[in-house]
């Protein structure tokens, strides 16, 4: 169904006043009580400089002009009232009244009906939690688990990647127009996101980023998704703000825990202090979704593909996803160094594994 | 009074050759003055001062008059102390000291000492290249140079201890006999051997293709593990250098001063700090000097802490590495150098260098890294290998044998080098890796279920075109060391697995 003229006309309004609510949350923690107003009070709370235009804006408001941006932007709409509009989003005192999607109603409501996990972290993320991250996204995706995260840098890139990889589900929320690359570096990884799941985001297109928007976008994931993995995080972060709602809405916290030296990880082992589930890899995940091992056979594609392979290819395979160094790898497989290398060949050829620039493997899942 | 004139044929080196400088002595009725022009530098000039004593040191006469000596062809800079012999041995002749038509024939070149030695000079294989193809039939030079000029033939090479002798040779009271060229290379000494290094199989097998073919090779490893021990024994797994080669060797390390006087019966190991000019590495300076890709020719170029090396230092890396060559253009003069070396490169994986689970580089870092790194140089990199940390420790109590000697491995390496020869007979090319695109796409063949697989993964993006040609090359080589016509399906795996692969950008 189209959007209805309020929600569009909201949607506007969050994206008329962006600056002056990045002002008044200056001085406040959260975003949700002040989205939570209705679009008047919304006005008289924060308006300040913008309250003529926003008035303006109300009383002229031409919804056919909205939804002609929308198109242009080669986005979808989705308004709460709509029974596509993910039903889990509900949950949040404040929903967005509209959810732009590149992704149509029906393939967004399918990717939100699915088993859906949020995977956060900080984005200046070590390999440790890179590795990590994109081993959860693989092995959700394979299991066909919708992977939810913010398409920003470090671990959310990670998450999304490895969810690609495996041809699973996956879908970013953007803290700016769902139309908008932000940030550019991330551009293809974008454009893949884009054609196999949806990046959707509140703010109307080309709707820019603002402080604000970014804790906004954190409450969206955490509503659409059922379980919260945070993967790195330090003590003040985003991604604890995102747990921070996942608690209130009642959804599962998961972290991963880090060494406790780390700056990056106090984060998530005080989530793991204060109760959290501790998550060593998509197993744990995927458990704490279907029940222990209700899962099995879900994750059919990547081990049919495994399964198929000799023993002593097998065994190099799993130093791969070990980490372990070449030698190594030979030792573990009883290869000599040519047939490891060998081996390492072939798995390349089958697929399995990949090489980055300077010749070092991961571990690729399909 | 008419002067006197006499002149005498002497060599000046102009990079990795000599060419003819004929030195001019005029004596006349003076002051006592002794001039030295045709462009001398302080070395040159200094000349006078050490011909002067050598002479009254020696018994002999040193005119009180005025004394002019010429360097010819006057545009050629002359630099060291080389001149000197022939300076004396002008003013011999000038003053009638020893008879004029005895020295025709006669190239000279050395430097003396104050008492009247001959003190050995650099370049004296170069000298006496230079005095044959102009024509002469006999070399002077210190007797310590002999055995090295000499390894040039078709010349009669005299070694000379000291002036006094000089004139008792060319007063046809003393005859040498001519010097017999140094030793041939016999077995390369040992010292630095493969067994030696325990563990390591990867890089073993990595550097023993890569000398096998002549393929540029690069090791990844935290620091410390072992990288330029491995490196320092590529050459002990290279073929000894054949006669010309070691002539060639010889004839560069003279020129610089790093030979002892012997043929060369190594190949050369250069491993140039990472603060190195482009200058320093490529070869140049006001009067061209080879650089240090000239000095490992016929040998071994170990560049470690590669992404420490400076970006503009790499990229005048690259056109030597294609050609094979140096071109140093000075004024009027062109230069060339050899450079065909095998490159040994060395880098941690990351820039914090720390093995895989220890490693604290952030996604953005290791981008950074990367690129650095990932420079036109890559490109002619053939192999990769990586070396682990905490080998040696271990592998000395696994209870195996004693690791392969360097000897065997060259056994293998130069029976595989034997056989590219004999396939590349007729191109410019004389191993695999040195083929270009051409060259691989007619020598190395794939039978079709092999092509289609290697097909199957450039389609799949991970391989370039490029790529590809590079994983033929290494495959070609390791059917060589087995000593197979026929590339098998193993070769080809193993060669996927090696190769250096320019992935996909591994964006954050």
């Amino acid at each position: 169904m189209t959007p209805c003229t309020a929600c569009l006309r909201r949607a506007r309004l969050v994206g008329l006043l962006s600056a002056r609510i990045a002002a008044e949350l200056a001085e406040r923690r959260r975003a949700a009580p002040i989205l939570a107003l209705p679009d008047e009070q919304l006005v008289r709370a924060v308006g300040g400089s913008l309250k003529g235009a926003a008035w303006r804006m109300l009383e002229t408001f031409d919804p056919s002009q909205s939804l002609d941006e929308i198109q242009a932007a080669g986005l979808h709409g989705v308004c709460r009232h709509d029974p596509l509009y993910p039903a889990r989003l509900r949950d949040l005192g404040d929903p967005p009244a509209l959810l732009f999607s590149t992704a149509s109603p029906q393939r967004l409501a399918e990717l939100c009906a699915a088993p859906a996990v949020a995977i956060v972290g900080t984005r200046r993320a070590s390999t440790y939690g890179l590795e990590v991250a994109s081993a959860l996204g693989r092995g959700l995706g394979a299991a066909g688990v919708t992977v939810v995260s913010g398409l920003a840098l470090g671990v959310d890139a990670a998450a999304h990647r490895g969810a690609l990889d495996a041809a699973g589900p996956t879908v970013g929320v953007l803290g700016c127009g769902a139309d908008t690359v932000y940030p550019r570096t991330n551009r293809t990884l974008y454009g893949r996101v884009r054609a196999e799941g949806a990046v959707v985001s509140e703010l109307p297109p080309g709707q820019p980023p603002a402080r604000w928007t970014f804790p906004a976008r954190n409450r969206i994931m955490a509503g659409i998704a059922r379980v919260i993995v945070v993967v790195e995080a330090a003590k003040r972060s985003g991604s604890l703000i995102t747990a921070g709602f996942a608690e209130d809405l009642g959804r599962e916290i998961c972290a991963v825990p880090g060494r406790v030296t780390s700056r990056i990880a106090a984060g998530v082992n005080q989530l793991l202090v204060d109760g959290a589930h501790l998550v060593r890899g998509p197993e744990d995940v995927l458990d704490l979704l279907f029940g222990a091992g209700g899962w099995e056979g879900l994750a059919s594609d990547k081990h049919s593909a495994e399964a198929s392979l000799e023993r002593p290819l097998r065994r190099v395979l799993r130093s791969v996803e070990n980490g372990d160094s070449v030698d190594d790898a030979a030792r573990g497989a009883q290869l000599s160094a040519s047939e490891l290398r060998a081996a390492l060949g072939q798995l390349e050829l089958l697929g399995l594994i990949r090489r980055d620039r300077l010749g070092a493997y991961e571990r690729v899942a399909r | 009074m008419a002067g006197v004139l006499a002149s005498v044929a002497t060599f000046a080196l102009v990079g990795l050759d000599s060419s003819e400088v004929t030195v001019e002595v005029d004596v006349r009725r003076g002051l006592p003055v002794f001039t030295v022009v045709g462009l001398p530098d302080r070395a040159v000039r200094e000349a006078r001062d050490r011909v002067r004593s050598a002479l009254l040191n020696s018994g002999l006469d040193f005119p009180q008059e005025r004394l002019t000596a010429n360097l010819a062809p006057a545009d050629l800079r002359k630099a060291g102390p080389s001149f000197d012999l022939a300076l004396a041995v002008g003013v011999l002749l000038a003053t009638g000291q020893v008879p004029r038509e005895r020295v025709r024939g006669y190239a000279v070149c050395g430097e003396l000492s104050l008492g009247g030695a001959l003190r050995p000079i650099h370049g004296a294989v170069a000298v006496s290249a230079g005095a044959r193809r102009a024509g002469y039939d006999r070399l002077v030079v210190p007797v310590e140079n002999a055995r090295e000029a000499a390894l040039v033939p078709d010349i009669d090479v005299l070694g000379v201890p000291t002036l006094e002798r000089l004139v008792d040779l060319l007063k046809g009271e003393w005859s040498p006999e001519a010097a017999k060229p140094a030793a041939p290379p016999g077995e390369p000494a040992s010292g630095a051997d493969l067994a030696d290094v325990r563990g390591q199989g990867d890089a073993r097998r990595a550097l023993e293709i890569a000398a096998a073919g002549g393929h540029n090779v690069l090791m990844i490893g935290p620091p410390g593990v072992g990288k330029t021990m491995l490196a320092r024994r590529v050459p002990g797994i290279l073929p000894p250098p054949s006669f010309d080669e070691a002539v060639e060797i010889t004839r560069i390390q003279s020129v610089t001063g790093l030979g002892d006087g012997r043929l060369a019966s190594r190949r050369p190991f250069r491993a140039p700090h990472h603060t190195i000019s482009a200058s320093g590495l490529i070869g140049g300076g006001v009067t061209p000097r080879p650089g240090e890709i000239t000095l490992a020719h016929r040998g071994v170029l170990f560049l470690d802490e590669l992404a420490e090396f400076g970006r503009y230092t790499l990229e005048a890396l690259r056109q030597p590495l294609e050609n094979g060559f140096v071109e140093i253009m000075r004024g009027q003069r062109s230069l060339r150098f050899p450079s065909q070396f095998m490159l040994v490169a060395a880098c941690n994986g990351c820039s914090c260098g720390r093995p895989g689970g220890e490693c604290t580089c952030n996604a953005a870092d290791r981008i950074r890294y990367h690129r650095r790194l990932s420079g036109p140089l890559l490109d002619r990199i053939d192999l990769v290998c990586a070396l682990r940390p905490g080998a040696a420790l271990e592998l000395v109590s696994d209870g195996r044998a004693r690791p392969e000697s360097s000897a065997v491995v060259r056994e293998r390496v130069t029976a595989a080098r034997e056989r590219q020869r004999a396939r590349l007979r007729g191109s410019p090319a004389t191993c695999n890796g040195a083929m270009d695109a051409r060259l691989t796409q007619a020598h190395v063949k794939l039978p079709p279920d092999l092509q289609t697989m290697l097909l199957t993964v450039a389609r799949a993006g991970s391989m370039s075109f490029r790529g590809q040609h590079r994983a033929l090359r290494l495959a070609r080589t390791i059917a060589d060391l087995d000593g197979r016509d026929q590339i098998g399906r193993d070769d080809l795996a193993e060669a996927i697995g090696y190769r250096l692969g320019a992935a996909e950008a591994v964006a954050a």
